[in-house]
């Protein structure tokens, strides 16, 4: 057991190494002068020349690379191109309104969509099961950002119920925060509900099918007792590690959300990053979002060591 | 080529081959008896060949050029002369939904196609090779697994640009890694059967023993997951369109239309909803298309997930 979670830790760091080396990389061919992006492009020669000491451009990429995942491990990501402040404090501005807004959804649409899994999966093939599984499949491939466009004509500019635009976080104005978030967050869940659905529903008939409900059944347990008791505690588990994926998918997801609805967070940083090639943003917001993903992978991982005593060691 | 090489051709030949190319066909008829039998799937097919009509036909159904400016009659309700309307520079919205239906498609079709035949081809050589081979690859997986395919996505077009070509590359890019770790568990079962092993033994090239003995054997997860990824992959193409990195202007891209029109949805709704209905009926059409192979060829998956 702690072997395997050793292993596991170790395995994660090395996909953050990794990860540090392709976004180095990456960013590093992109067509822009850092020395310009940073002071301007109106400096003289001389100017160039500290500027392009002080950047260490005049050191082969290895070297570069080293220097820069040294600071960045001590939380300095260098300084944005656009903003002219450091990137940790750019980023430490939005990422909490991204995380709010993906765990806030996730808090949302995993329950909801664990009970409309298991009412699919129950009531398998009867007209239940048809409408839900038609809706999930249908909501799963609407991308988020169509969904959020028509929601916000038909409650902002038909119904006139919501506010267009805006955050607020619920500790500042919590009417007004829950006002500007309802829109926003439907959107987020409804995708994280139909895809829980989905899974939740193919999980639990894997678990119907299995020898042990087959013996309760010619016992004959009540079904709800056999659901509840057999087919639950064995179709639930594996939905643990839908968390991490969905993590990742629903902070990337917010990108459009945010965008639609005018919500200052990470994935509005990110598309700005892009448009102005703000490359240490840009590296900053990779690795961060990566370091995320990961953290939530492992631990979603030790929780279904610890839930299920089955697949203890590896 | 070299099948006759041994044994001149005989009769006994040429009935076995007649009676496997018959096989053949009735495998190709159930195939899609399978496939059509539930009604949704219908459907679902019908959507896509529209959708495929239109693209390949565009020329002939769009009404005016689709970058064409017409000056002064930007935003103009639906008409006879504009059947959607026109948009914020004055360019005809239905010439320009027509021709992004090309874009949609053939972006999505070919970075699908691409990437599921680099990353079948990867899966196998880390199955067959093992090693350092594997463990490279699977750690780059891995990495790939931590970032979301968006954000690796619009890293890459701030590197690379937002043409048509690049955008392929980059969807590709993004979505190797899933075929290739199931390629690799495929081929992994299909290696432990012994006519992998004789053939090995027999001295077959590597290349050939992927080619003849694991690709065909475990071809069908593959061919379910690409028939499935290619919504995602136009999804995320328009995507990237609507938040402005995508494909660049004047292409008529439907994300970047939505994009475009958004600001307008209280005087003309339709601007934007219009692309909005088509991309999501393009979506639900080749998702509904894509369970249907699954059902076709997988039968243990049937209706289940």
């Amino acid at each position: 057991m702690t072997r395997y979670l050793l292993n596991r830790l170790g395995q994660t760091i090395l996909i953050m190494i990794l990860v540090s080396f392709l976004t180095f990389f990456l960013v590093s061919i992109m067509p822009r002068d850092p020395v310009y992006a940073l002071y301007g492009s109106t400096i003289d020669q001389e100017q160039y020349e500290i500027g392009y000491k002080e950047l260490n451009l005049d050191k082969p990429i290895i070297q570069r690379y080293f220097i820069w995942a040294n600071k960045a491990l001590h939380g300095d990501f260098g300084i944005s191109y656009k903003y002219s402040t450091p990137v940790t404090k750019v980023i430490s501005d939005k990422i909490g309104v991204t995380l709010y807004l993906s765990i806030f959804s996730m808090i949302i649409s995993m329950p909801i969509g664990i009970l409309l899994g298991i009412i699919t999966a129950v009531k398998r093939g009867k007209w239940q099961d048809t409408v839900l599984t038609l809706l999930a499949n249908i909501t799963a491939s609407i991308p988020s950002f169509v969904i959020a466009v028509v929601l916000m004509w038909v409650f902002v500019i038909k119904l006139k119920l919501l506010p267009t635009s805006g955050f607020t976080l619920p500790w500042v104005d919590f009417g007004k925060s829950m006002k500007q978030g309802v829109l926003p967050l439907v959107c987020l869940s409804l995708v994280g509900i139909a895809g829980t659905c989905r899974q939740t529903r193919s999980s639990m008939l894997e678990a119907i099918r299995q020898d042990y409900v087959r013996t309760a059944r010619s016992k004959g347990l009540k079904e709800g007792f056999i659901i509840y008791k057999h087919v639950m505690r064995n179709g639930l588990v594996p939905i643990i590690t839908l968390i991490g994926g969905s993590l990742g998918n629903l902070i990337a997801g917010s990108a459009f959300i945010e965008n639609v609805f005018g919500i200052p967070g990470m994935g509005n940083l990110l598309v700005n990053s892009v448009n102005n090639v703000d490359i240490p943003v840009m590296q900053a917001s990779v690795m961060l979002t990566a370091l995320v993903v990961s953290v939530a992978y492992l631990v979603t991982d030790f929780l279904y060591v610890a839930v299920d005593p089955r697949i203890s060691l590896r | 080529m070299n099948m006759n090489k041994i044994t001149p051709s005989s009769d006994a030949d040429v009935l076995k081959r007649a009676k496997r190319r018959e096989q053949k066909k009735r495998d190709i008829r159930r195939f899609f008896r399978v496939m059509f039998s539930r009604k949704i799937v219908v459907v679902g097919a019908a959507g896509t060949l529209f959708f495929v009509l239109v693209a390949i036909f565009a020329p002939l159904i769009a009404t005016h050029d689709p970058n064409y400016i017409q000056n002064g009659k930007n935003l103009l309700d639906p008409s006879a002369q504009f059947l959607f309307g026109t948009d914020m520079y004055g360019r005809d919205l239905f010439s320009r939904i027509v021709y992004g239906t090309r874009v949609s498609l053939l972006t999505g079709v070919l970075s699908t196609l691409l990437a599921t035949l680099i990353g079948t081809f990867l899966g196998m050589l880390a199955a067959y090779l093992g090693g350092v081979v594997d463990m490279v690859l699977m750690r780059i997986c891995e990495m790939m697994r931590a970032i979301p395919q968006l954000v690796i996505s619009m890293t890459l077009i701030a590197a690379f640009g937002g043409s048509m070509m690049s955008m392929v590359i980059i969807l590709c890019f993004g979505g190797i890694w899933n075929s290739l770790r199931m390629m690799r568990a495929s081929a992994l079962s299909v290696m432990s059967n012994d006519y992998v092993l004789a053939a090995k033994l027999s001295g077959e090239p590597m290349l050939k023993i992927l080619y003849k003995h694991i690709l065909p054997n475990s071809v069908s997860p593959i061919i379910v997951s690409a028939s499935q990824s290619v919504g995602f992959t136009i999804l995320m193409e328009s995507g990237l369109s609507f938040l402005g990195v995508g494909i660049k202007v004047p292409t008529a891209s439907w994300g970047s239309i939505i994009n475009e029109a958004r600001v307008y949805l209280i005087t003309n709704p339709l601007y934007a909803l219009i692309p909005c209905a088509c991309l999501a009926v393009l979506i639900i059409s080749l998702n509904l298309l894509g369970d249907g192979i699954r059902d076709a060829l997988d039968p243990t998956l049937r209706g289940e997930s």
